[in-house]
Order: structure tokens, then sequence, then C-alpha cells
């Protein structure tokens, strides 16, 4: 949103004035992102995964876009390909290297930013859409993952496609239909690499469609900040640029360095030795795991070992690993404190530090482990916990809980009471 | 007054007004309307299996050099399959189970043909998360039951292929196929 004291975009050049009137763009940008958009001065870093996250998109297209001039979509050939990629093709390796570790790195910070959301309550009103839209970026996030996965047809790329379309065979009388649907053939072959390389190379666009929307939607309220107490007057906000493209743009400088260290140190240290032998459809891997980031969600996938009432265990597992992602569309009604962030609420900060956080961790080491004693009981109690956090703890907690006392202001939350310390006197925001 | 033009029944009259124009309308989103919705169905089927896909929808093995205790892996719609010739101790134990203790309850003679009990022809696909069980292959553990062993989470098939123990829900799937003669299987 525009504040009303949100500077005005004036160009002086001849050339940006005429630009102005034919086509503003550079007005658009100086509003969202520039000095024309007000924001809370008391953001920490919290806030620059936001950022961090649109970087990552862009590092995944750049890379992604070359990746396919190179690729070759086909069972027979897609191997030797990738390979070709890693061998022959100038830089292909760093390419590569870059797609498959970036998106872990784009994972590990939409997880922070999803987080950041559960600490300090951005899913609240009035931003609940801003943080629907993000779950759907999630979801397709998923999706286009999982399918650029499987790209290099490796033997973890082809068991991976045949475990996460056998999910779908649990679904009751249409399930078998659907998964022949879905990979246009009996079991994974060249007309499931074909569809999936022709979804993966679209879907990363859909995201950047929707992340235009959860930008617009954000730039209605604002940002929300640490103390979720919502911009009151001016000196409350400071404006986009230059301080927080300097300050996001010193985040990103960490960001790079810890991404280019894993890309030139360690390439694979996230990926699994098996998907560097071909996909071989007579001969399964002992161990099929997905990619770290799946890791929470496929424990709860493989929790479930006993049938429940008429439902069995498998399809049970299929439910309970989509509603662990769909319950967080559901969060702002959940969460019916009225305080905003957890720095005044000491029930739901533990909760949250304590129990939500170490529980998806725990989650994710059974994922990434042998289906086999204790880690399938401690995955049984993690993904109990986890549903009885989102949908018991915190709607109890929400009324229960007394939080503790929120300043009057961001200002006054950054300066003291102090009056002479106030940038600019204090206005009502309506007047 | 400009509002009445084209008006058919005029809403002094019939109190609606319905108009010319109001018909046109209806009936050009509709046509539009089921045009698109039959334009879909194209959009959708195009992801079924293709003929390519489908015209290798059945396969015929030789089984003449199987031995009994002996099994094979054989092809099917990309799909590993596990053909079996069982040895008389193998299809007693497959009789002697009490058929209500199990998971997914089938005697040996209801998953194979009459007269060719001996001939166990099933998918080797685990009925889990659909890893390829060992047992088939030339000196690969059977598992405690001596069928088939599943190494992914280990499910353990017994000599019908039946699931014993271990998380796959159902016995190992059967596929439709015919004898063509004494020495050759048509699956599919």
């Amino acid at each position: 949103m525009s504040f009303p004291w949100a500077q005005h975009y004036e160009p002086r050049h001849p050339f940006m004035q005429w630009m102005d009137e034919k086509l503003p763009l550079p007005r658009f940008v100086y509003n969202a992102v520039g000095a024309g958009y007000p924001v809370p001065r008391n953001l920490n870093y919290w806030w620059n995964f936001g950022v961090l996250a649109g970087f990552c998109l862009v590092i995944q297209i750049v890379t992604g876009v070359i990746l396919a001039m190179h690729y070759a979509a086909n069972a027979g050939v897609a191997f030797d390909s990738t390979e070709h990629i890693m061998r022959d093709v100038n830089w292909g390796w760093m390419m590569r290297y870059a797609h498959a570790n970036g998106a872990s790195a784009f994972f590990v910070v939409v997880y922070t930013h999803i987080f950041r959301g559960f600490l300090f309550g951005s899913y609240k009103a009035p931003r609940e859409m801003i943080w629907l839209l993000g779950v759907v970026i999630f979801l397709l996030m998923m999706a286009t993952a999982f399918m650029g996965y499987v790209l290099p047809w490796g033997q973890m790329s082809f068991w991976g496609a045949k475990v996460i379309t056998g999910l779908f065979s649990a679904i009751p009388l249409i399930g078998t239909p659907l998964q022949q649907w879905l990979l246009g053939g009996f079991a994974p072959d060249n007309a499931a690499l074909n569809r999936f390389f022709s979804l993966h190379f679209l879907l990363p666009f859909v995201i950047a469609a929707v992340v235009i929307l959860h930008i617009w939607a954000l730039h209605i309220p604002g940002s929300t900040n640490p103390t979720g107490v919502e911009v009151k007057t001016e000196s409350d906000t400071v404006p986009f640029h230059p301080y927080y493209t300097a300050k996001d743009g010193f985040g990103l400088g960490v960001f790079l360095i810890l991404y280019t260290a894993v890309v030139f140190f360690a390439p694979n240290a996230l990926g699994h030795p098996d998907n560097y032998i071909p996909a071989n459809p007579l001969s399964t891997p002992a161990h099929i795991v997905p990619e770290w980031y799946f890791w929470p969600f496929y424990a709860i996938l493989r929790a479930f070992t006993w049938d429940f009432f008429f439902i069995p265990a498998k399809l049970m597992g299929v439910l309970a690993m989509f509603s662990a992602i769909l319950v967080w569309f559901f969060l702002p009604w959940l969460d019916t404190s009225p305080v905003r962030s957890s720095r005044y609420r000491p029930l739901l900060r533990k909760f949250v530090w304590f129990g939500l956080l170490p529980d998806v961790i725990i989650l994710g080491y059974c994922g990434g482990s042998p289906a086999a004693e204790p880690f399938v009981m401690i995955s049984q109690i993690a993904a109990a916990y986890y549903f009885l956090h989102f949908l018991v703890i915190l709607p109890i907690v929400s009324s229960i809980e007394k939080p503790e006392p929120l300043p009057f202001s961001i200002t006054e939350d950054v300066l003291g009471k102090d009056d002479h310390a106030v940038l600019a006197p204090a206005q009502p925001a309506a007047a | 007054m400009a509002d009445d033009a084209g008006i058919d029944t005029p809403v002094h009259e019939t109190g609606e007004g319905v108009r010319r124009r109001d018909f046109i309308n209806v009936a050009a989103v509709s046509f539009a309307g089921v045009g698109g919705l039959a334009t879909l169905w194209p959009l959708i089927r195009q992801m079924s299996p293709s003929a390519d896909v489908l015209a290798e929808s059945s396969t015929e093995i030789d089984i003449s050099q199987i031995a009994a205790g002996q099994a094979i892996k054989a092809i099917w719609r990309k799909q590993p399959v596990f053909l079996r010739n069982l040895t008389p101790a193998e299809i007693a134990l497959a009789n002697k189970v009490d058929i209500g203790s199990l998971r997914d309850p089938q005697t040996l003679a209801e998953r194979t043909k009459p007269g060719k009990e001996n001939w166990l022809i099933t998918m080797g696909v685990c009925t889990h998360l659909g890893c390829v069980p060992l047992g088939a292959g030339e000196g690969e553990p059977r598992g405690e039951f001596g069928g088939y062993f599943c190494p992914c989470h280990g499910s353990t098939y017994d000599t019908a292929a039946r699931i014993r123990k271990g998380p796959a829900p159902k016995n190992l799937e059967v596929p439709v196929y015919e004898f063509n003669s004494d020495t050759v299987v048509k699956i599919g």
C-alpha cells in the first residue's frame, strides 16, 4: 500500500517523462520496490527471505533454460544427455550443479520464509491472501521439484517417479486408471518423462505469475514487521529504496557465499549416488528416498501402517501427506489470537520453537531413514504431534494465552518513548 | 425509450421483458460453452497410454526351460512379471495356510489356472510402493515364507505370492494370462 507520505515518482529526464506517459513501467517499479514504497523501519533479517526466494526462482529459470538447450527428454538418451551436460558441454557441469543445488537452496529459503510466517503471524488478517497464495506457490514448487528430479532418468529418478505416481493408485476406484493417465503408460517410461519435462519447464513460469499475485497482495496492506503492530505514522517507515534494497543486498551476498560454496565444493552432498546409475525398471535400489526437502512429508506418508476403519493404510498415508500442507490453508482461521507477532505471545513462541520446529526436523530425519523401527514409531508420534499443533494446540493457545504488552508503535519499539528521538512528529495515518 | 428497442414482449404487457437479444446471448454462450467443453476431451485424453504403449500390452513367454523350483523374470507393459514353477513341497506349503489368517485371503488355486497349479504367474511389483521383490532370480533371498522378499520395506510373500509380513496391503497381482500350449504363456 502506498501510505499518504510515500514519495512520488517525478521523472526529470525528458526521455523518462516521455516513457512515463507512454508506459509507466519505471513508475511501477519505483512504487513497488523503490523509494515510493514505505516499509516498516524495523524489519530484521527474517524479512530477507522473500527477496532471496525470488532470486532463487531466477537462478532456477536461468540455469534451467540453459540445461534444456542440451538435455534430451527421451527415455533412451535422457541419462546420456545428462552426462553429456556434465562432461562435454562447456560449463555444463556448473549449470547442472547450480540447478540441482539451486533447488535445495530455494527450499531452504522458502522454508525459512514460511517459518517467519509462523513466528510473526504473517498469515493473520489483513494478509490472509498473501499467505494462501504462498501455500499455492509452495505446492507448485513441490510439483516442479519432483518432476525435475525425474529428468536425469537415473535409478532414483525412475523409482521416485514410480513411488510418487503410485500414491495415486491408493485412491479407491479411479486410482489405477488415474495413475496410468498421469504416466501415459503402465510404468514410468518415455511418455511420462516427456510430459514431466514439458511441465517442469512450464511450472516455474506459473510460479512466477503467482509470485506476482503474492507481491501484489502484499502491497495492499504492506509488509508486517517483527512487532506485528501496524504502521501508524511516517516515522514508522522508511522507503524501500535505499534502505531495504541495501539490507536485501547484504543478505543476498551472504546467501550467495553459502550457495556457491555448496555448488563448487560439495555439489553432490545433497544428492543420491544411485541417481548416477541409469534407470532400470527391473532392479529397485535398496533404499528409495526423495530429496531432503520432501523428507518430513515422506515420513508422514509412511507413518500410516495400519488400516483405519475401511480406509487402507496406503490411502491414509497419502491423505495425511497432502493434509500436512493443506492444513496451512486454514492457518489464518485456526489462530484466533488478536496479537500477531509471537514476540508478545509467550505460549505460542514456545510451541513454535520447541514444539513445531523440532517436530518437523524429527519428521525429516525419519523420512530420510529406512522404513524400519524405531523410525516408523517416531514418525507416527511426530506426525500426530504435527497435526495436533495446528488443529488443537494453536486454537487453544490462541484463546487461553495472556499476551505480553505490545509497544504503542513501531517507532516506540525502535527508539523507546523518547519523543525527541522520533524522526517526524506523530501524525495519525488518516490525517 | 431506447431500452425498449428489440423487446419482443414489452414490459408493460408481461412484466418480464424478454428480449430477442437475451435469446441470442444464451444461445451463443451455450454453443461456445459446449464447444469449449468438447475441446477439453482431446486435451485430457492425449495423456492416456498411446497406441504404441497399448500395443505392448500382451506378450508370449516360453516356459519350457523353467525347472521345478525355478523362476524367471519377464517384462510385460514395461513391468516385471515373475513366472515360477512351484515344487510339490511349495504347493503343499501354500495350501497348508489357514486362509482366514491372511491379510488378503486367497487360495493358491484362485491364483493359478486349473490343472496348472504349479505355475505361479504374478507381477513382480510389490503392492506397497512398487519395488521389485527378490526371489525370482537365481540365488536371491526368498524370505521366511519361501516366496518373495521385497528389500525396500521388508514385505514378505509366501509360495503363493501372498502377503504374509511387512507393509504391503495386497498379494502380488496376478495378471490376465492364458496358456497357449503347455510351454507358451500369453500374458495380457
